[in-house]
C-alpha cells in the first residue's frame, strides 16, 4: 500500500512570532521555520506502518514556496521514499491546500492520505477535513492510534474520551499529539535523503482553482497580562469576582 | 538546563567566514554541500537540545566504580545509545569503514552542540574519533579492518592513554613495557592514569591506544611504541572474546566533567594485556602528533561551547532577575538586571569572545580540510602551515578564556550562582580541564612561538598579521573607526612581539618563554578580533545590500564594535609584558618564592 503524507513549512514552535507593525500579517522574515509538527507526527506513523511491514511506499507531499523543498528532505530523512512539491509563492488557504492535495492523491491514488490535524501558525484545522470531502474518502481526525489491514482503525481524541472508528480505504487520518513520538533523525538517513527524488508540480499541471476566499482584515498581538492583586480573604475574592471580573 | 543551539550565529561563522561552500568543493567532499549541511546541522541541533541536554546535570553526579569496572551515569548510557543509533559517532569518520567522511568544518559545528550540551558526554565520542584517526593512518590494513568500522559505528568507544604519573607533559617519560610474545603479538604492563571514558559500560568493547616501550627501544621519546590494547580481545570475525588484562583500578575525583570517568588503568597484573603494534615500532609519539592538531582544535571547541552555554545561561537569568533600580533612571522601580550597564558590559564581554572564538575555530577547521584535501600541493603546505599556527592559539586561548567566561557567568548570578542548585557552576566546574589537558596553554604557549614562529622565522605570524592591516583598512573604509583604530594598534603590538620572539629566541630563549602565555593571549585577541572585524565588514556589506535581516546584521556589527572597545585594548598590557618583563620572571632564585 501506498501512503501520503502532507507537511506543512511552518515558524519554528519555538519561535516567539510577531505580528507586522501595520497589522497586515504575522512577521516571518528571516525567522527559524521548520516541519508542523502535527505532520511530523503523520511522517513518524507512516514510518512505522512501512516499519511494520504494512506499507510499501511513503510519498511526502508539501504546498508553497521552494524552501519546502528543506521540509521535504526532512521527511525523507525521517524515511520518506520520494517527494512531490507543488511550487507556488500564492497565499494557501485551507480549501486550496484541500483542493491541491486532493489532486495530488488522484494521482498518487494512495491507500491512506496521512497529515497533522492542524498547522501550528493558522491553528486552522480545516485541510483534513475538507480534502476527505472532496475526495468521498473516509476521515478519522484528530489520531491517537491508528490500526492499518484491508481498513483503517482510528483512535480519535474527542472531547469527553476516546472514540474509534473504523474506515474503509482509501482513508484521510490527521495525526494528533499522542499518536506517536517522532524519531531523531538519523545522519546516514539526511544524507541518503538527498538523493531520493523529489518531484515539482505547479498549481497550473494539478489545474486548481486556488483564489483565496478568506480576507484577512487585521492581526493584533494579545494585550499583555495586567499585574494582579493579592486579596486578604475568600469573601473579598468572591467579591471582586462578582463586582469586578463579574464572573460569578 | 534548556539548551538552545546558536544555528544562525553557527551558519555565519561556516559560510560568511570559513567559507563552507569552498570547501564543500575540495576534492572527496563532493556529496557535501551548503543545505546538505544545513539540514544536519538542524538534527544535531535537535539531538543536542532534546537528547545530549537533559543528560548534564544527571551525569554531573559521576561515574560508579567497583572492582567489576565503570558504571556510567544511565542516563548517559541510554543518550550514548541513541548517539550510536542515530550514526553522530560517523559524522567525520572515513566513508571506508562506514562513516560519512565529512569535512572537519562541518564535524566542528555539530561538535560545538554536543560540547554545549553535555561536555562530559561529548568526551566519549571525541576520544573515539581520535582513535580511529590514529588508526586510520598508522595501523596495518588488518587491525583497520577488523577495529574501524566498529569504532566508526559507535559500537565500541576508544581512548588514548598516554600519561602515567611520572610522564604528564613530558611523554619521554613513559616507562609502560611492551614484550613480543610467540604469536607477532605484544604483552603490555604498566600503568597509565588520567584516562578519559579509560572504562565503562556504555559500549561491548573500549579500544585502548597506547604508548609504552619495547624491551630494545632507545631512551627518550625516540624509543616509544603504540599499542591498540582492547579491553575485551576480539577474534578474526569480529565477535568478542576473553577479557583482556587492562583494568580501571580507580576513578579520579575531579573538579568538573564527573559524568566522563577519568580512569587510573592497570596493564598486565596477571601476567600482561595482549596488545598489537600499530605501525612501526618506535615511531609512536609521532603518530600521536598526526592527531593532535585535530584534538587540540577539538578541546578549543570545548572551551568556547562550554562558554556559549554559559552564556545563554547568564543571559536568561539576567532578563529574569529583577533587582536594585536602574542607575540613571527616574522610576524607584527594581529592573530586570540585564538593564545595569556593568551586567550587560560582562554579558557582552562573554559574547564577544565567544563568537571571535568560534568564527576562529571555524577558520582553523577549514584549514585543516584545504591543508588534507587541496588539489594544488603549495595550497596543502600554505594551508598546514596556516593551520600549524592557529591550532595552539584556538586551543590555548578558546579554553584560557572558557574559565574567564563561565565566571562571568557565575558573577552575573550574584550568590546563587554560587550555589550548584542554579547550575552555573557545572559550566565552570567542567570548563576548567580544557585548558589543561591536550596540552596545558603554557605547552601550546611554548609551541607558539618556537615550532610556528622561531622555527619558521615568523613567516605565517607575518602573513596572518599582513591580512589583519589589509581588514583594518576595509574597517576604515566603512567607517568602524574604533574596532578599525583598536585592531591595528593591536596587530601594530603582535609584529612587535613577534620581531621580540625572533631577535631573542636563539640567544636566551627564556625571555620570550617568558612571555609566551601572554602572547598567546595576545594572538587571540588580535585573530579573534580579525574575524570581528571580517564579521563587521560581511554584515555592514549585507546590509547596504538590502538584506533585511537587520536586528542580526546590525548586533553583528555592534558585537563586533564592543570587541573592538573592550577586547583589544587588552593587548597594550599584553604587549608590555612580554617585551619588557622578562627580565623580573627569571630574577628571583627558587628559595625566594
Amino acid at each position: 500500500m501506498k501512503v501520503l503524507v502532507a507537511v506543512k513549512r511552518v515558524v519554528d514552535y519555538n519561535v516567539q512570532v510577531r505580528v507586522k507593525s501595520d497589522g497586515s500579517d504575522v512577521d516571518i522574515a528571516n525567522v527559524k521555520m521548520s516541519m508542523n509538527p502535527f505532520d511530523e507526527i503523520a511522517v513518524e506513523e507512516a514510518v512505522r506502518l512501512k516499519e511494520a511491514g504494512k506499507v510499501a511506499e511513503i510519498v511526502a507531499v508539501s504546498l508553497g514556496v521552494k524552501q519546502c523543498e528543506e521540509t521535504l528532505r526532512t521527511a525523507l530523512a525521517m524515511g520518506a521514499d520520494r517527494a512531490v512539491h507543488v511550487e507556488t509563492d500564492a497565499e494557501l488557504q485551507p480549501l486550496a491546500v484541500a483542493k491541491l492535495l486532493a489532486a495530488v492523491a488522484r494521482r498518487e491514488q494512495p491507500g491512506l492520505l496521512l497529515l497533522g490535524k492542524q498547522a501550528i501558525d493558522d491553528d486552522a484545522n480545516q485541510t483534513g477535513q475538507m480534502v476527505s470531502a472532496l475526495l468521498g474518502w473516509g476521515l478519522g481526525s484528530a489520531a491517537s492510534r491508528v490500526e492499518l489491514s484491508d481498513s483503517v482503525t482510528v483512535t480519535r481524541e474527542v472531547d469527553g474520551g476516546a472514540q474509534t472508528v473504523k474506515l474503509t480505504l482509501p482513508a484521510v487520518v490527521t495525526a494528533d499529539l499522542r499518536l506517536n513520538e517522532p524519531r531523531f533523525v538519523k545522519l546516514p538517513n539526511i544524507m541518503a535523503a538527498k538523493k531520493k527524488p523529489l518531484e515539482k508540480l505547479t498549481v497550473a499541471e494539478l489545474g486548481v482553482d486556488i483564489a483565496p476566499r478568506l480576507k484577512t482584515l487585521k492581526l493584533a498581538e494579545p494585550s499583555p497580562r495586567k499585574a494582579g492583586i493579592k486579596v486578604a480573604t475568600a469573601a473579598e475574592l468572591v467579591a471582586k469576582l462578582k463586582n469586578e471580573a463579574k464572573v460569578l | 538546563m534548556i539548551y538552545h543551539a546558536p544555528l544562525k550565529d553557527i551558519r555565519f561563522a561556516l559560510n560568511e567566514l570559513a567559507d563552507l561552500a569552498a570547501v564543500c568543493s575540495l576534492p572527496g567532499y563532493e556529496d557535501c554541500s551548503v543545505d546538505l549541511v544545513d539540514a544536519i546541522l538542524e538534527e544535531a541541533a535537535k539531538f543536542a537540545e532534546g537528547v545530549l541536554a537533559p543528560t548534564n546535570v544527571a551525569g554531573d553526579k559521576g561515574s560508579r566504580w567497583d572492582a567489576s569496572g565503570v558504571t556510567a551515569p544511565p542516563e548517559f548510557k541510554a543518550a550514548w545509545k541513541e548517539y550510536v543509533d542515530a550514526g553522530w559517532v560517523g559524522l567525520r569518520a572515513p566513508a571506508e569503514y562506514g562513516g560519512q567522511g565529512l569535512p572537519a568544518l562541518v564535524a566542528l559545528a555539530a561538535e560545538e552542540m554536543w560540547c554545549s550540551s553535555n561536555l562530559a558526554f561529548s568526551l566519549a565520542p571525541m576520544l573515539t574519533l581520535g582513535a580511529i584517526e590514529t588508526l586510520h593512518h598508522h595501523a596495518s590494513e588488518e587491525l583497520r579492518a577488523l577495529y574501524l568500522p566498529r569504532m566508526a559505528s559507535g559500537e565500541w568507544t576508544g581512548t588514548m592513554d598516554l600519561t602515567e604519573p611520572q610522564a604528564g607533559s613530558d611523554l619521554a617519560q613513559v616507562r609502560c613495557k611492551a614484550t613480543p610474545d610467540a604469536e607477532g603479538r605484544y604483552r603490555i604492563s604498566g600503568q597509565k592514569i588520567f584516562i578519559t571514558w579509560g572504562d565503562h559500560d556504555m559500549a561491548a568493547n573500549i579500544v585502548h591506544l597506547v604508548l609504552a616501550r619495547l624491551p630494545d627501544a632507545p631512551p627518550g621519546v625516540k624509543g616509544i611504541s603504540l599499542f591498540l590494547v582492547p579491553k575485551f580481545l576480539v577474534d578474526a570475525d569480529g565477535s568478542l572474546g576473553e577479557r583482556n588484562d587492562v583494568r580501571c583500578v580507580s576513578l579520579e575525583h575531579k573538579l568538573g566533567i564527573h559524568g566522563s570517568p577519568t580512569a587510573v588503568l592497570s596493564y598486565g597484573d596477571g601476567g600482561g594485556a595482549i596488545g598489537y603494534l600499530v605501525g612501526e615500532a618506535h615511531k609512536g609519539l609521532a603518530y600521536m602528533f598526526t592527531m593532535m592538531n585535530h584534538a587540540r582544535l577539538g578541546v578549543g571547541v570545548e572551551g568556547m561551547a562550554v562558554s556559549e552555554r554559559a552564556y545563554q545561561k547568564a543571559v536568561e537569568y539576567a532578563r529574569e532577575r529583577v533587582q536594585c533600580r536602574g542607575i540613571g533612571l527616574d522610576s524607584p522601580d527594581s529592573v530586570p538586571i540585564i538593564r545595569h550597564p556593568d551586567v550587560r558590559r560582562m554579558l557582552l564581554t562573554m559574547r564577544a569572545q565567544i563568537e571571535a572564538q568560534r568564527a576562529l575555530a571555524c577558520y582553523a577547521a577549514a584549514a585543516l580540510d584545504r591543508a588534507a584535501r587541496h588539489p594544488v600541493e603549495s595550497e596543502r603546505a600554505r594551508n598546514q602551515s596556516l593551520l600549524n599556527f592557529l591550532i595552539p592559539i584556538v586551543k590555548g586561548w578558546n579554553t584560557e578564556q572558557a574559565t574567564e567566561i563561565t565566571s562571568l557567568a557565575m558573577q552575573i548570578h550574584g550568590g546563587s550562582g554560587y550555589i550548584e542548585d542554579a547550575g552555573v557552576a557545572q559550566y565552570f566546574r567542567d570548563s576548567r580541564i580544557t585548558s589543561i589537558y591536550e596540552g596545558t596553554t603554557g605547552i601550546q604557549a611554548l609551541d607558539l612561538i618556537g615550532r610556528k614562529i622561531a622555527s619558521e622565522h615568523g613567516r605565517t605570524a607575518r602573513t596572518l598579521l599582513t591580512e589583519v592591516v589589509v581588514t583594518v583598512e576595509k574597517l576604515h573604509a566603512i567607517g568602524l573607526a574604533s574596532l578599525a583604530n583598536n585592531l591595528g594598534l593591536a596587530a601594530a603590538h603582535a609584529g612587535r612581539c613577534v620581531d621580540f620572539i625572533l631577535a631573542n629566541y636563539g640567544d636566551d630563549p627564556q625571555l620570550p618563554a617568558a612571555g609566551a602565555v601572554p602572547f598567546l593571549h595576545l594572538m587571540g585577541l588580535v585573530l579573534g578580533g580579525w574575524q570581528m572585524g571580517r564579521a563587521a565588514l560581511v554584515a555592514s556589506q549585507r546590509l547596504s545590500d538590502g538584506d533585511d535581516d537587520v536586528a542580526f546584521l546590525r548586533t553583528k556589527l555592534m558585537i563586533a564594535r564592543f570587541y573592538g572597545e573592550h577586547l583589544l585594548p587588552r593587548t597594550h598590557g599584553l604587549a608590555a609584558a612580554i617585551t619588557d618583563g622578562a627580565a623580573s620572571v627569571m630574577a628571583l632564585d627558587e628559595a625566594q618564592f
